[in-house]
Parts: C-alpha cells; sequence; structure tokens
C-alpha cells in the first residue's frame, strides 16, 4: 500500500534558490502538512547548488528525481531540459556547468538515488507524483497545449486519480471530474507574470476529493541576485529573479503562455 | 511495395498529435521546395469538410490527443477553415501551418476572440524562406515575402505571435547569420518577439526537381535504430488525416504505403520506414512539432532502449 497523507506539500523545482527553499519551508511549517515533497531539479539557474540540500535533509524532504538532477547526478554533457533554441542552449549550459562544478560528490549521489515517481495517497485518492509526466521526464505539459483527453489518458494509464508534476515553471491546475492534473510551479524562479514571488503547492484531501491551494512565496531576492552576480552567472538571469519576467527559455512557450509574458 | 527485411519498423506510442491535411493539395503558392507538389490547380487530395474533422476529432479524442495540427496546401483556402479552427479549441490545442498570404482582418478577429475564450493555445506557424524578397521570392514565388510580411503584421496586431519557419536553403555556417538577419527583419515591421523555427529540406515534391531527390542509399537500416529514439519521429506519436483516410506522417501522403486505414483507431499499426524521407526524420528529429512539445532525448529513455 502507498503511504497515505492528508495534508502534503508539494514543491516543483528548486533551482538552486535556497533562500525561497527557506521561507518556503518556515511558511509549510507554520501551516502544517503530513509531509513535504520536492519533484525534481534541486539544481540549474541559482548560485551555490550545495545550499538547498541540508535543507531537504533537515525538514525530511521526501525527493524526486528531475532530468537536471539525472545530469547533475551522471555528470552528463548538459540538462536535458529540451531547449530547441541556440541562444536558450548557450545560457543554460553556462548555469549548467557551474551547477555541475559545485554540487559535492555526496550530494550528486544523493541526486543519482532519487526515484523517478512516487506513489502515495491522499485520502482515499491515488496521485501520482512525477517531474515532467508519468511517461518522460522532461516533457513539458503546458496549460494551453495539454488537452483533456490526453490527461483523462495519462490517470487511465496510471491508474490514479491526481498526477503532480512541475518541469515547465509554471503552476496549473485542471480537474476532470474528480480527478486532477497539478503543475505545483516552482521555488525557482518567478512564473514570467511581472512578479518576483514563487510558488509551491499544498494538497489536502476534502471531501473525497482534493483541495489544492498555490501559495505565493516571498523571498529575499535582491540577495539571491547579488550572490548570483557575484558567483558570474548571466545577467538575464538576474534579470528574471529581479523583475519576475523570464529573459531566457522563451522558445519552449506556447502562445498563450508566452503572450502573457512581456519578452 | 517492396518488403526489405533490413528496413526498421516503427510503432506508434501514442497518438500525441493528429494532423489534417486540411486544405489537401491546394496552394494559391507554388514553392519550388513544396514537399508535395502543392499548386493551385492540384486537385489530388481535397478540402476536408468541418463535419469531416468534428467526427476525427471525436475519435482522436477517445484515444487520448494531445494537440491537433492543421497543414495543406494552404489551409485558409478552405472556406470552412476559421470553423474549423474555432471547434478544435474547445477541444485541445490547435496548430495552422499557413503562408499567411491570403489571411484576412475579419477570420483573425473570429480566431482571436475564440482563442482568448479556450483554454488552449492557437498557434500560427507562418512559411517565409528568407529574411527578404531577395532570398524568399525565388523559392516561394514573386511578390510573396511582402505579402507574407503583411500576413505576419496582421496576425501580430490581432494578439498572435507567429512561429516564423524557413526552410533551410542555406548552408550550416550562415544558420545564425541567417536567424540574426530574420529577426532584425522581423523585429522592423513590428513583431518584436519573433518566433523562429528552421526546417530542413525534404528532397521530395518540387523539391526534387530544385536540388536532387533521394537515392537509394538514403534509406534507413535497423542498425542505425540501434540505441536512437523513436519518440524523435512523427510516425512514433502521430497520425494525419486526409480525404483518402489516415495517413503515417504528413510527410509521406502521397506514397501509396503511407495509407494506414478508414478510421484513426485502426491507423495505430507498424510502419515499415522504406523511404528517404524517413532519413532526414531521422537526422533532424521532431521537424513538425512545435517547440513547445518537442522533447530532448534523455539519458533515462537511452539507457532503456539499449538494455
Ligand atoms: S510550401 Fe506551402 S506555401 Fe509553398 S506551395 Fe507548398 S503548401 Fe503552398
Ligand atoms: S517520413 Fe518520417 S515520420 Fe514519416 S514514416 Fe518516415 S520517419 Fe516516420
Ligand atoms: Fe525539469
Amino acid at each position: 500500500m502507498p503511504p497515505r497523507y492528508q495534508r502534503i506539500a508539494c514543491l516543483g523545482g528548486l533551482y538552486s534558490n535556497y533562500l525561497a527553499l527557506e521561507s518556503a519551508l518556515s511558511d509549510i511549517r507554520a501551516r502544517g502538512v503530513d509531509q513535504i515533497f520536492c519533484l525534481g531539479d534541486m539544481g540549474a539557474f541559482g548560485p551555490f547548488p550545495d545550499r538547498v540540500f541540508p535543507l531537504l535533509h533537515e525538514h525530511n524532504v521526501v525527493c524526486i528525481q528531475g532530468n537536471y538532477d539525472d545530469s547533475i547526478g551522471n555528470a552528463l554533457d548538459d540538462c536535458q531540459c529540451g531547449y530547441t533554441d541556440p541562444r536558450d542552449n548557450y545560457f543554460a549550459q553556462i548555469s549548467y556547468d557551474y551547477t555541475l562544478e559545485n554540487t559535492s560528490t555526496e550530494n550528486r549521489e544523493f541526486l543519482n538515488e532519487l526515484p523517478q515517481q512516487i506513489q502515495i495517497q491522499i485520502g482515499d485518492l491515488n496521485v501520482l507524483l512525477c517531474h515532467g509526466s508519468p511517461r518522460r521526464v522532461n516533457e513539458f505539459l503546458w496549460q494551453s497545449t495539454t488537452s483533456d483527453a490526453f490527461l483523462q489518458r495519462l490517470f487511465d494509464e496510471n491508474q490514479c486519480d491526481a498526477i503532480i508534476g512541475t518541469h515547465t515553471g509554471i503552476k496549473w491546475h485542471r480537474q476532470i471530474s474528480n480527478q486532477h492534473f497539478v503543475n505545483a510551479g516552482v521555488l525557482g524562479r518567478p512564473e514570467n507574470d511581472g512578479n518576483t514571488n514563487v510558488w509551491y503547492t499544498i494538497i489536502e484531501s476534502h471531501e473525497s476529493n482534493l483541495n489544492v491551494q498555490f501559495i505565493p512565496v516571498a523571498y529575499d531576492f535582491r540577495r539571491l541576485s547579488r550572490e548570483m552576480k557575484s558567483e558570474k552567472l548571466p545577467d538575464e538571469f538576474c534579470e528574471t529573479i529581479e523583475t519576475g519576467w523570464w529573459t531566457t527559455c522563451l522558445e519552449v512557450l506556447p502562445q498563450k503562455e508566452r503572450v502573457a509574458g512581456i519578452h | 511495395m517492396i518488403s526489405n527485411s533490413d528496413t526498421p519498423v516503427i510503432r506508434i506510442d501514442h497518438l500525441d498529435q493528429l494532423w489534417f491535411q486540411v486544405a489537401g493539395t491546394r496552394c494559391n503558392l507554388e514553392c519550388n521546395h513544396c514537399f508535395i507538389s502543392c499548386s493551385p490547380k492540384n486537385k489530388s487530395f481535397g478540402f476536408l469538410t468541418l463535419e469531416f474533422v468534428e467526427g476525427h476529432l471525436q475519435q482522436a479524442g477517445e484515444l487520448g490527443v494531445k494537440e491537433f495540427y492543421f497543414t495543406g496546401g494552404e489551409p485558409f483556402l478552405n472556406p470552412e477553415m476559421v470553423d474549423i479552427l474555432i471547434t478544435t479549441l474547445a477541444l485541445g490545442p490547435a496548430t495552422v501551418l499557413t503562408n499567411a498570404t491570403v489571411l484576412q482582418d475579419d477570420w483573425l478577429t473570429r480566431l482571436s476572440i475564440a482563442a482568448s475564450a479556450s483554454r488552449y493555445s492557437l498557434e500560427f506557424r507562418v512559411s517565409i524562406d528568407g529574411f527578404d524578397a531577395e532570398t524568399n521570392d525565388p523559392i516561394r514565388g514573386v511578390g510573396t515575402f511582402d505579402r507574407a510580411i503583411r500576413g505576419v503584421q496582421k496576425l501580430v496586431k490581432h494578439g498572435f505571435l507567429p512561429i516564423i519557419t524557413a526552410v533551410q536553403t542555406w548552408s550550416d555556417e550562415d544558420n545564425l547569420n541567417v536567424i540574426q538577419q530574420f529577426t532584425k527583419t522581423l523585429k522592423s515591421i513590428g513583431y518584436d518577439r519573433p518566433r523562429i523555427k528552421i526546417l530542413p529540406t525534404l528532397q521530395m515534391g518540387a523539391e526534387e526537381n530544385r536540388t536532387h531527390g533521394y537515392t537509394q542509399a538514403d534509406r534507413l537500416t535497423n542498425d542505425m535504430m540501434v540505441g536512437f529514439d523513436h519518440s524523435q519521429l512523427i510516425c512514433h506519436n502521430s497520425r494525419i488525416v486526409t480525404d483518402r483516410g489516415v495517413h503515417v506522417c504528413p510527410i509521406l501522403i502521397e506514397t501509396p504505403d503511407s495509407l494506414l486505414s478508414d478510421n484513426i483507431a485502426d491507423s495505430l499499426v507498424p510502419f515499415e520506414m522504406s523511404h528517404g524521407a524517413c532519413v532526414t526524420c531521422y537526422r533532424y528529429g521532431a521537424i513538425c512539432s512545435n517547440p513547445s512539445n518537442q522533447f530532448k532525448e534523455t539519458h533515462i529513455q537511452k539507457s532503456n532502449e539499449t538494455v
């Protein structure tokens, strides 16, 4: 039997944003949950990749492996994010090389051993936790390009009532009768809406259904940006942290998500 | 069809994309690299009606389809095109591949309203093959650059961010330079955050006359498929509907063995990748998908395929 909970917190990609992780964890402790999960992509983008790990351990966070974690864990050549644009790949590679170089052997082993999916129960419902999609760690499931029919198929194939993932960087939730797909958002960077806060998700059992709540997290983003600069990470990334607008990785956004931003 | 035991067979994994050859082979242009020889007079494939498309949208929904693509010829020659897209947007994301030379403002007004009301994206993909008339028009026809640019301006005015696709008729070394020129041109006409996708040429249809066709040596073998991520091929996750039935992929509709069935469920059968174009797919990957839905091969899948 999969472990059963009433109320959990799901953290999406951390992207080395240990300051946002600290804020989120203390917020979660204040609200109270049975268990905290992290859906993968611990590194990327931000500074000092080793700093998120002690926090995850201290708060007993159960982790899933993202594409980035697989890459760092195995010291692969790139992050497997799936960008198609040469400019996106250029910036992605800078932060990947930095992250790989600055992640300790011990933490790389930890990443390497993480499971790719976890099945749990929330109340009576079967819930599958994954990174991109249940079938592919780096599949982008955007709100505007994922049909109900496809989600229904995923629920059937995986015999579950809910699927929770991350990977795209933008949260969303869709309920189809009593089944749910949730993208938990990410703590690593703001979600291209002009606000500097980031997001995590609380999911709880409610009258034999699920209640899904997205929680905004404020943190010291100026400090994060300063530290990224001192580590010589791309200015474009710092700009995203300071403005809340994405400046890179734009080519993978579908029309609707792209129009919502300014770049 | 000659069956060759060394021809690799592809099994469709899941119907992610359903394509519609919605304008058949009818196009107002006659580009010299068109891989299915479309033209104003080519009626070998006909228009699809709204009713016919609706039936297939339903069928595909039952199979768990993720998104829909519309191509031609020129889709907007089909008198029901706007209604087809509006109907589709109620069920899933829609992408239309157009040359943008026949777009009318009132159509775009309706589409823009429907797209805002839908939870799904409506993507326009506009084919332009050079960043000025001098480079584009020899391929696509006199005056087509200016007409396509006006189409792009209309789309932008109606709130769309069209993906400009260009078939690469230049050398790889020139690629970055061409993309930069394209970006500059598009910004100068008021498209300030252009999306650009470069496509490989397919050595078939009219392109066969422009350069050369595939030779007998351009064939996939089973050896080549070892360790190759099948999900990079369109036939691994897509089918296309024409007025003749359901075919394996948008590229091969003119070859007889591509026609698999008269309904979608029965078209999800294995296919022998015996064509020259298969080599291009193999080399360049998911050439027909939008970047938002492209998979990159992962380490994890790679190891699964090889054990
Ligand atoms: S390439 Fe496109 S625009 Fe040109 S003739 Fe073929 S279908 Fe028409
Ligand atoms: S042309 Fe490409 S998509 Fe079509 S069958 Fe061959 S490999 Fe598959
Ligand atoms: Fe990811």
